[in-house]
Parts: structure tokens; C-alpha cells; sequence
């Protein structure tokens, strides 16, 4: 079943007319190259960005007709770097994710911290919970974050390049968490081998525009990967896991 | 840093030291300067259970109202700080950085320059916070104009509207000042520009006090969205605030607030400043432990400077925001050497 489509979604010069749907419980991956509109893309679904043409729905709903709050209840946001101005341990960091909830003056209750260690608990850091957000390695600060959206109890969580700047092994295991939490995901990703592995579906972007779409087996072809990005490469389905593995080739092997 | 405690006894204890802190100071305010008097009769004069006596005149009329007004003034000044700290994302923002403090010299030098209200027989004492109060107003009314465009109002924009407007008017000020004819003006609207606690009186206490209850008790009521402020436009908004609004009506109360306190104590600076990051390291960031712990540390803060400012050149007074802005400064850059590489300043 569809829950989020946007339907010709346009901004300025940097994006036109995207049409893309997220079923319910999948994940979809939005990949291209830097500046072919990911992000763009991303920021007008969360809303910090109104299309210039076009629109967002989820579940049928306008989401640029619904206020931050109520479009908070429904979306919640990943960013790649959630610092703060000042120290807030992770406890307060994560709590913050219970405020579309909550009329502005209300104080978390109890079940709020309740919902904050659950959530912690699922992504594996409940013994940080009182440390300072910023001693945080990068990998446990983006688990910090994925908590906060889970608090937020959303219908669809967007993740704005969660592993930008995390070390591979990192990279692995939020995108390894992400995906097992059983949420409805929509994710910008740079790494195309990450993307075929952890998603069910990608949208390829290119000058702001999507030029392919599809599972990543049907998607990620050497034709696509020379026209959209300029490279040589290899596909094939890799054994162990079974998900297309691009190889890139460097100039001079392909034209041996 | 490491883990921090922040379980409730801790915080309790916070509470406390400071509350006692604060007593101390203001037991020592009673009791210190021109005249010594005991202790044990200071707490017999407040109390009530001492006979009439110049102690019992100087204690209740002359040093008590001065006390309480710096607390209040403290209390407002460090709590305003804090808040404009997360609103503008500038952990160097304090409350004069948005031309509230210009406004509020332009309106009392317009008032002395002009004699306004003399011809109708009104004291200084009460033309003069008018005048700070409706420069302080004018202040404001000019900065968010200037701030609001396509009805958003941003961090950076309010900061910049904030300085330019402070510059025109201390430059009016000052124009005014050097073309007065009279020397004494030039003296009065100075010592008023460094701030001090000299003029406190009972009757000029009930509406700083109600202003500095009101205006904490509204933004301690405000604290979860002032905490999402701190993670950026962004951040805040996708986790469901409305930035632009927030900022604006934060913006209008705190510059209301100042307008009151200055329009009583003169710009006393850095207090604003230095006292917020100072709570920070004690209990954290999050505004609702955070605005209780300000109050309190700014109102015992104040009332020791001022204590100071009394005694350190007696019998002259010396305006205590010279005091504050020797601590401060320092404290500044020391503040700002800390700052890590890249962050944002």
C-alpha cells in the first residue's frame, strides 16, 4: 500500500517534477550524484522546503497544508549532523522527539521516558543515556537520532545521508538498524552498493530529475552508471548476499 | 567531558547553594558599607523585632530596596541571556546585543537633554525609566521590522538588524550628549550608560519585580521549544516548531523585560553573558533545570557585585557595571579561546 507519494514535485531549477511512492514498510533510496537534487528532494517531503510546483501526500494528505507539528507527527527527520549549540546529554537530545507531540508547555511524563529508554534500548545505546550528546562517537550519535525519530512515532522516517562521515563498519550498522526496525523508510544514500543492499527500491536523480527507478538489480546498469555518473563499471549479483555489487573501473583497465 | 550527573539531588543541592548564596549576599548588602551593622541586628531589623533606630532607616529604606532590585535585575538580566543565547544560536549574545541597551541611552539622554517632564514637575527618578522604557520600545520596534522579511525571521538577520540599530543610536546619543549646552547632562545620561543600582527605591521595585515573575515564569513555561532552538532552523522546525513565529514573539517578550529592568538599573552588562554559560556547566543546557539555576545565580551574582561597587571605593559608588564588565570581559575571551575550532561562532 502507498503511504507517501509526491506527485510532480518541482523547486526552482534544482528539481523537476518528481513523482515517487513508499509503500508501507518499505525502504526506498534516493541516489545520484552530488548536487543532482537529493536533498532538495528530501527537504520538500519534511517539509523545511515548499515545492515550487507540485506536491507532497502522505496517506492521501497534503503535507505542505499541515503545520510543523502535526507534519512532525508524521514525518521524522535524520539529519547527517544533529549537533546542538550547547551540551544536552542523550537522554535530552532523544526526549525531543516527543515535542510534536506535546503542547509547548507540557513537561515529559513519565511514559514519554519510558518511550526514551525503549527507544534507546532498540538502537543498542540504553547505557548512554546520560552522557553528553557531543562525547558521542558518530555511529552512536546517528543511533541517538534514529531513537529521536522513533519517539516521534512517525508514519515514514527520512534519512538525509545517515552515514556521511561514519567509518564503514559504522556505516553498516545504522543502515543494518534502520532497516530491521520495521519502519517506512525514505533515504538519501551515496554509496550505491549500500543502497542495492539495504533497499527495496531506488530513485535515481540526475540534474533533478529521476532517470531510473526500480529494484536495485534493474536499476544499478552499467548504461545508467555511464550516463548518469560518467563511470565504467561492472554490475554483478554478488553470492554471499545477493544484492547487485557495482565494481568501478578506472579509465585506462576498461579500455584494455 | 564525561558523564555528567544530572539526577535530581544533584539539582536539588544546585537549588540550594545558590539559594543560600543569594541570602548570604543580600544578608552582607544589609549589613556592609558606609555603616557597619551586625548581623544579628540586620536579621532583627528585617524581621521585625527591632525598635526604630538610623540602623533600622538605613537597613529597610536605603540598602533593602537596593538589594532586592539587584537581585531582580540580576535574576532578569541573566535569565534574558540564556533565553537569546538558544534563540539566536550565538552562545556571545546577551541582552544587549539587539540595540535594546542603545534604545534605552537614546530615550533617558532624549529625557535629560530636553528636560522632558520637568515642566510638568516630574522627578528624574521617574522620567528617566520612561525615557530608557520607550527607547528600549523604539529599539525593538526598529530591529524587528528590520529582522522580518517575507515574514521569516532569522538567527543571523536579528543579530545583524540588532547591531545596526545599536550603532545608529549610540551615535544619536552620543550626537546629543557633545552638543548639549550643559555639562551636567553630559555626566548624568553617562553614569546612567554604566549602569547602577544607586536609584533603587521601594516604590520603584513592584514593577521590575512583577515584569522579572512574569517574564520567567513564561519562558521556564517555554522551555521545550527553546531547547529544540538549539538544534538549529532547521532541526527545530522538522521536529515540529514554527521557528520563525517562536523567534519573533520570544524576541518581543525579552526585549520587554530588558526594556524594564535597564529603564531601573542603567545598562549593566555581561551579566547576561556570563552567567548562563556559568549554569550551563553546573546543571546543562536544558532549559527547564537550566532557567530556575540562571535566576538564582544572577540575582546572588548582582547583589555580591553591587555590594562590591559599594565598598571597593567608599564612599564613592561605583557604577557596578564598571564591576561586571571587569569580571566579564575577561570571562569573554576566555569564553571565546575555549570555543573548539569550527564551531559556530
Amino acid at each position: 500500500m502507498t503511504l507517501l507519494r509526491t506527485e510532480g514535485i518541482s523547486y526552482g531549477t534544482r528539481l523537476h517534477a518528481v513523482d515517487l511512492t513508499v509503500g508501507d514498510g518499505e525502504t526506498v533510496g534516493v541516489v545520484g550524484p552530488n548536487g543532482s537534487g537529493k536533498t532538495t528532494l528530501l527537504r520538500c517531503v519534511y517539509g523545511t522546503l515548499r515545492p515550487t510546483a507540485g506536491r507532497a501526500l502522505l496517506d492521501g494528505d497534503d503535507l505542505s497544508a499541515m503545520g510543523p507539528k502535526a507534519r512532525a507527527r508524521s514525518i521524522a527527520t535524520v539529519p547527517q549532523d544533529g549537533q546542538a549549540l550547547f551540551e544536552l546529554t542523550v537522554h535530552e537530545m532523544v526526549a525531543m522527539g516527543r515535542s510534536p507531540h506535546k503542547r509547548f508547555w507540557e513537561a515529559d511524563t513519565t511514559a514519554d521516558t519510558r518511550l526514551v529508554r525503549e527507544a534507546l534500548a532498540r538502537v543498542g545505546i540504553a547505557d548512554l543515556a546520560e552522557r553528553p550528546f557531543p562525547s558521542l562517537s558518530g555511529g552512536e550519535r546517528q543511533r541517538a537520532l534514529v531513537a529521536r525519530a522513533l519517539v516521534q512515532r512517525p508514519a515514514v522516517i527520512v534519512l538525509d545521508e545517515p552515514t556521511n562521515h561514519l567509518d564503514i563498519r559504522y556505516q553498516l550498522e545504522v543502515l543494518t538498524l534502520v532497516t530491521e526496525l520495521g519502519t517506512t523508510n525514505l533515504l538519501a544514500l551515496h554509496d550505491l552498493n549500500l543502497a542495492a543492499y539495504y533497499c527495496d527500491r531506488l530513485y535515481v536523480l540526475d540534474a533533478g530529475r529521476v532517470v531510473a527507478e526500480g529494484p536495485p538489480a534493474e536499476v544499478l546498469t552499467p548504461a545508467l552508471l555511464a550516463t548518469v555518473y560518467g563511470v565504467d563499471a561492472e554490475v554483478t549479483t554478488y553470492s554471499a548476499t545477493g544484492a547487485p555489487t557495482v565494481v568501478y573501473l578506472p579509465k585506462s583497465a576498461s579500455r584494455a | 567531558m564525561t558523564t555528567r550527573s544530572t539526577g535530581p539531588l544533584r539539582y536539588t543541592l544546585v537549588l540550594t547553594v545558590l539559594a543560600l548564596a543569594l541570602a548570604g549576599a543580600a544578608l552582607a548588602g544589609l549589613a556592609l558599607g558606609q555603616v557597619r551593622i551586625p548581623a544579628a541586628q540586620v536579621l532583627d531589623i528585617v524581621t521585625g523585632r527591632a525598635e526604630p533606630s538610623p540602623f533600622r532607616t538605613i537597613v529597610l529604606d536605603v540598602r533593602l530596596p537596593r538589594v532586592l532590585l539587584g537581585a531582580v535585575v540580576g535574576a532578569g538580566l541573566a535569565v534574558v541571556g540564556t533565553v537569546l543565547q538558544a534563540l539566536v544560536r550565538n552562545p556571545l549574545a546577551d541582552p544587549y546585543l539587539l540595540g535594546i541597551s542603545s534604545g534605552a541611552s537614546a530615550g533617558v539622554v532624549v529625557v535629560i537633554v530636553f528636560g522632558l517632564g520637568s515642566g510638568l514637575g516630574l522627578a528624574t527618578s521617574l522620567t528617566m525609566p520612561a525615557g530608557a522604557f520607550a527607547g528600549a520600545l523604539l529599539a525593538l520596534v526598529l530591529v524587528y521590522a528590520l529582522a522580518r522579511r517575507g515574514g521569516q525571521m532569522t538567527g543571523s538577520r536579528l543579530v545583524l538588524a540588532g547591531v545596526a540599530v545599536a550603532y545608529v543610536l549610540s551615535a544619536l546619543t552620543s550626537l546629543l550628549m557633545v552638543t548639549s549646552a550643559r555639562r551636567e547632562h553630559f555626566q548624568e545620561a553617562m553614569y546612567w550608560s554604566l549602569g547602577g543600582l544607586g536609584s533603587a527605591r521601594w516604590d520603584a521595585l513592584p514593577l521590575p519585580a512583577t515584569v522579572l515573575l512574569l517574564g520567567t515564569g513564561l519562558l521556564i513555561a517555554l522551555a521545550r521549544p527553546l531547547d529544540l532552538m538549539l538544534v538549529g532552523e532547521e532541526g527545530a522546525t522538522v521536529l515540529g516548531l514554527d521557528t520563525s513565529r517562536f523567534r519573533a514573539a520570544v524576541f518581543v517578550l525579552t526585549s520587554l523585560v530588558t526594556g524594564v529592568l535597564v529603564a531601573f538599573s542603567g545598562a549593566i552588562g555581561f551579566i547576561g553573558l556570563l552567567v548562563p554559560h556559568a549554569a550551563r556547566m553546573l546543571v546543562g543546557a536544558s532549559h527547564r533545570t537550566l532557567l530556575p539555576v540562571t535566576a538564582l545565580a544572577g540575582a546572588a551574582f548582582l547583589v555580591t557585585a553591587d555590594l562590591a561597587a559599594r565598598t571597593v571605593a567608599a564612599p564613592q559608588d561605583v557604577p557596578v557595571g564598571i564591576l561586571t564588565a571587569l569580571i566579564g570581559g575577561p570571562f569573554f575571551l576566555w569564553l571565546l579561546r575555549r570555543r573548539p575550532e569550527g564551531a559556530p561562532v
